[in-house]
C-alpha cells in the first residue's frame, strides 16, 4: 500500500519553529508514523486468517485507519524536511525505524492480538486528545482529524478483550498469557524521543507523563475490575532508545519492503 | 482570443453545480458534495480552486474523489484546477445533507445518527434505526464493514442485515 500521493493536507507553520525544535519534531513525528505503520502490518496479517470473517474485515480496516495515521504525520514531516513517505516506510532498515517494541513482536494468538491493539489504542486516543490543544496548528489540526477515528479502534478492542477474559477457561488464560507477555513493553509508549522535553515546553506535543496517567487510570479499571485480569507486578522501563529492536523487526521490514524493494522504480504497485 | 464563452462566465456556483453530481466512488447514490467534502470554491479567471477535506485519513477512495474533483471541473472548460485538502475543520458526518441521509436510507444504509461532541472514551456504539422497517431492535454484528465508514447490522423486527453509517 502507498503511503504518499496526496498533495499535503497540512497548513504551512514550520517557519515559527526554532531549528532545533524542528529537528526533534521530525524525529517525534517519525518515532509516531512508525508505531502506526508497524502495527498496522501486523494488523494486516490477520487478513484470511482471522477466526472470522468479520474480524477479518475488522482488522484490516482498523490497519487501513492506522496507515491514514501515519500518512498525516508523514505529510507534516514532508512540510518541514520535504521527505517522501514512501521512502521513508519502504527504504529505511530495522536500525532505522523508530517504532516502540510493543507493535513489532510476532502477532500472537487473538487474545494477544486484541490486547496489544486495545493498549495501543487506548495509548493513542489518549495522546490525540491531548495533542488537539498542540501549540503547532498542523499537529492540532492532525490529532483532531485522527482522535474521531480512533475511538471506534478502542470500542471494538476493549470489548474483544472483556469477551475473552470472561469467555471460556482457555479464552481467559490465553488473554492474562498475552497481558503477562505484553505488560513489561507498554511503558516505552510513555518514554520520550530525545529531545521532546523542549517540544513539550513549547507546548507542542503533550507530556507523556501525563498521558499515562490517564492511560493507566482508564486501561488499568478495565483490565482489572472489568475483565478481572491480574496486572502483573513489574512494568518495567523503557531503558532503551526506539532504534533499539527486537529480533522480529528485521524479518517483518523483509515482507514489508519485498515488492518496493524489488520494483524500486515502479509508479503503481 | 483564447478566452472562450464558457471561461468568462464561469462563477463558483456553477463548480458546486458540477460537484454536485461527483459520486463517492464507495456510495454512488451520494456525490462529494452531498457529503460535506467540498469546503470551498474559488474562481479566479481562468483558475479554480476547490478545497476539500478528506472523511476517514486512511479511505483508499480519496485520491479517486480528488481525481475527479479535477475532472469534473476541467470538463466545464477549465484548464488550471487546483484540489487543496484541508483538516480543518475536521470533516463531521453532521455535514452530510438531509436528502441525502434520506437517499442512503433508501439505499439501504442506515444514516449517521448526530455526531456533535462525542466525548473521546464512549464504549458504547450510538442508537442506529432499521433503513428498511425502521425498528431501533437492531443488533451490531460487526463494528467495521466493508468500507471504513459504516458497520454491519441486522435488525430484530424484519430480520434484515444492512449497513450503517459510522457517526464521526
Amino acid at each position: 500500500m502507498t503511503l504518499s500521493g496526496q498533495p499535503s493536507a497540512v497548513s504551512s507553520q514550520q517557519g515559527t519553529l526554532t531549528p532545533q525544535l524542528q529537528a526533534v519534531l521530525i524525529r517525534k513525528l517519525t518515532a509516531l508514523a512508525d508505531d502506526e505503520i508497524i502495527l498496522a502490518h501486523r494488523g494486516g496479517e490477520w487478513t484470511g486468517h482471522a477466526p472470522i470473517l468479520e474480524e477479518d474485515i475488522a482488522l484490516a480496516n482498523i490497519a487501513q485507519d492506522e496507515l491514514g495515521h501515519a500518512t498525516l504525520y508523514l505529510d507534516l514531516r514532508r512540510a518541514l524536511d520535504g521527505s517522501d513517505a514512501d521512502q521513508l516506510a519502504f527504504f529505511r532498515n530495522a536500525g532505522e525505524f523508530t517504532n516502540v517494541r510493543l507493535v513489532e513482536l510476532p502477532k500472537g494468538d487473538w487474545a494477544f492480538t486484541m490486547l496489544r491493539q486495545f493498549l495501543f489504542d487506548a495509548y493513542e486516543a489518549l495522546w490525540l486528545d491531548a495533542a488537539r490543544g498542540s501549540t503547532y496548528a498542523p499537529l492540532a489540526e492532525v490529532a483532531a482529524k485522527a482522535v474521531r477515528e480512533e475511538r471506534f479502534h478502542l470500542q471494538h478492542t476493549a470489548l474483544w478483550v472483556e469477551r475473552l477474559a470472561l469467555g471460556t477457561e482457555e479464552s481467559r488464560r490465553r488473554t492474562q498469557n498475552a497481558l503477562d507477555e505484553l505488560w513489561p513493553h507498554v511503558a516505552q509508549l510513555f518514554a520520550p524521543v530525545p529531545g521532546e522535553a523542549e517540544l513539550v515546553a513549547a507546548g507542542i506535543v503533550p507530556d507523556l507523563g501525563e498521558v499515562r496517567a490517564r492511560w493507566e487510570g482508564f486501561v488499568v479499571p478495565h483490565l482489572t475490575g472489568k475483565c478481572g485480569l491480574l496486572l502483573p507486578l513489574t512494568l518495567a522501563d523503557a531503558a532503551e532508545g526506539r532504534d533499539v529492536h527486537t529480533e522480529h523487526l528485521a524479518p517483518l521490514l523483509a515482507e514489508m519492503q519485498g515488492v518496493a524493494r524489488q520494483h524500486a522504480n515502479a509508479e503503481v504497485w | 482570443m483564447e478566452r472562450s464563452a464558457i471561461s468568462r462566465q464561469l462563477s463558483a456556483d456553477d463548480v458546486w453545480a458540477a460537484l454536485a453530481h461527483v459520486p463517492d466512488p464507495e456510495i454512488p447514490v451520494v456525490s462529494v458534495t452531498d457529503m460535506g467534502m467540498v469546503r470551498d470554491v474559488a474562481v479566479d479567471g481562468r483558475r479554480v480552486t476547490v478545497t476539500f477535506t478528506p472523511t476517514f485519513s486512511g479511505c483508499p477512495a480519496l485520491h479517486v474523489i480528488r481525481e475527479s474533483i479535477g475532472e469534473a471541473v476541467r470538463a466545464l472548460g477549465v484548464p488550471d484546477v487546483e484540489v487543496r485538502s484541508t483538516l480543518t475543520p475536521p470533516w463531521t458526518t453532521d455535514w452530510i445533507q438531509p436528502d441525502a441521509r434520506e437517499r442512503l436510507r433508501q439505499y439501504g444504509i442506515a444514516p449517521p445518527a448526530p455526531a456533535g461532541d462525542t466525548p473521546l472514551i464512549t464504549l458504547d456504539p450510538e442508537p442506529t434505526r432499521c433503513p428498511r422497517c425502521g425498528s431501533l431492535n437492531v443488533r451490531m454484528t460487526a463494528s467495521f464493514g466493508p468500507t471504513l465508514c459504516k458497520r454491519l447490522y441486522v435488525c430484530e423486527s424484519c430480520k434484515e442485515p444492512f449497513e450503517g453509517f459510522k457517526s464521526v
